[in-house]
């Protein structure tokens, strides 16, 4: 470990708010990246489900 | 030779192939990633060095420079898809160079705000308008318009066309931003890792830059993965086998197919 302790961990010597606030995007976007295509998925399978119903009928 | 070749050209252009082969390759991928990702940004958060001229904040570095190389890989790999697909008229390659175009951007603006936030404590300044900052806007614009295209144009084969197009074209912008901090004066510091010298990094600030930048290349397979198999599911709904998979599908949950 680099820092002492996890306060300094926190302040990372006055630039931890930079470098925080690059962690905290990042995150954002990759969770976006991860979640966005689920959803997609969840849409498209019903819209299939319910056109193929609709023929069947 | 030439036969096997062949037919792996016909099965990659199989939705049917790809749907199942990127399935099975997805939870390998993203196991890889996360665990790359997870030993490099705490590694390089909490074990590695200061940096003696810039502080804690050079930490930024591992994500500003997985996500700039990552976008600008993305981006010659939608070039190169649009490529094969306007030669060899290939639709499964304009698939994916469609759902490379919203990935791509999300990276460069990944970069482009993790660089403007190091930047402030490093020159004093969010933003310049130098060779390097400028020439990466233009990648997020080209990625803009790749996918205003696929927005505007209803027709599938035209807008294939068109975005195909503007991504060659646009690729002249690679080299520029690679060689934007060898040709002109710039703020930006030059490359962090070059293929043909030995890093000027210390290992143990290096390595850990190594993992989260593969670690974000096995992310990048997943999120290519899922989007695609979403689009070919709409585009081959009539067929025999995705009616059987959706009929399969639990609607709660697609997380084992």
């Amino acid at each position: 470990m680099f820092f002492d302790s996890f306060s300094s961990f926190i302040e990372m010597g006055g630039h931890g708010l930079y470098v925080w606030a690059c962690y905290g995007l990042a995150a954002i976007i990759v969770a976006v990246n991860f979640i966005s295509p689920v959803l997609t998925r969840k849409k498209v399978i019903k819209d299939i489900q319910r056109q193929n119903r609709r023929e069947q009928n | 030779m030439w036969t096997s070749l062949k037919r792996l050209y016909h099965k990659m252009g199989s939705p049917k192939w790809f749907y199942e082969i990127s399935t099975r390759w997805s939870p390998w991928f993203l196991l890889v990633g996360s665990a790359l990702m997870l030993t490099g940004v705490v590694w390089g958060l909490a074990f590695a060095p200061a940096d003696y001229l810039q502080g804690n904040s050079f930490r930024i570095i591992y994500i500003h420079v997985p996500a700039s190389l990552l976008s600008q890989s993305a981006y010659i790999m939608m070039a190169a898809a649009g490529l094969v697909g306007l030669v060899w008229k290939m639709k499964m390659s304009f698939v994916v160079a469609k759902v490379i175009a919203p990935i791509g951007a999300s990276l460069a603006i990944m970069s482009l705000l993790t660089g403007a936030i190091w930047g402030k404590p490093t020159w004093g300044t969010w933003w310049v308008w130098d060779a390097r900052l400028t020439s990466m806007l233009i990648l997020l614009f080209l990625y803009f318009g790749v996918i205003a295209i696929y927005n505007a144009i209803e027709n599938e084969e035209m807008a294939n066309k068109a975005a195909g197009i503007l991504a060659i074209v646009g690729s002249i912008n690679i080299p520029i931003i690679k060689y934007s901090v060898e040709w002109w004066n710039t703020l930006h510091q030059p490359a962090t890792i070059t293929m043909t010298k030995k890093p000027t990094m210390a290992p143990e600030m290096f390595i850990p830059l190594l993992l989260t930048i593969i670690g974000f290349y096995c992310w990048f397979a997943v999120w290519v993965f899922a989007r695609t198999r979403n689009e070919l599911l709409w585009r081959e709904r009539r067929t025999k086998w995705v009616k059987n998979l959706v009929i399969n599908a639990p609607t709660n949950s697609g997380a084992h197919q």
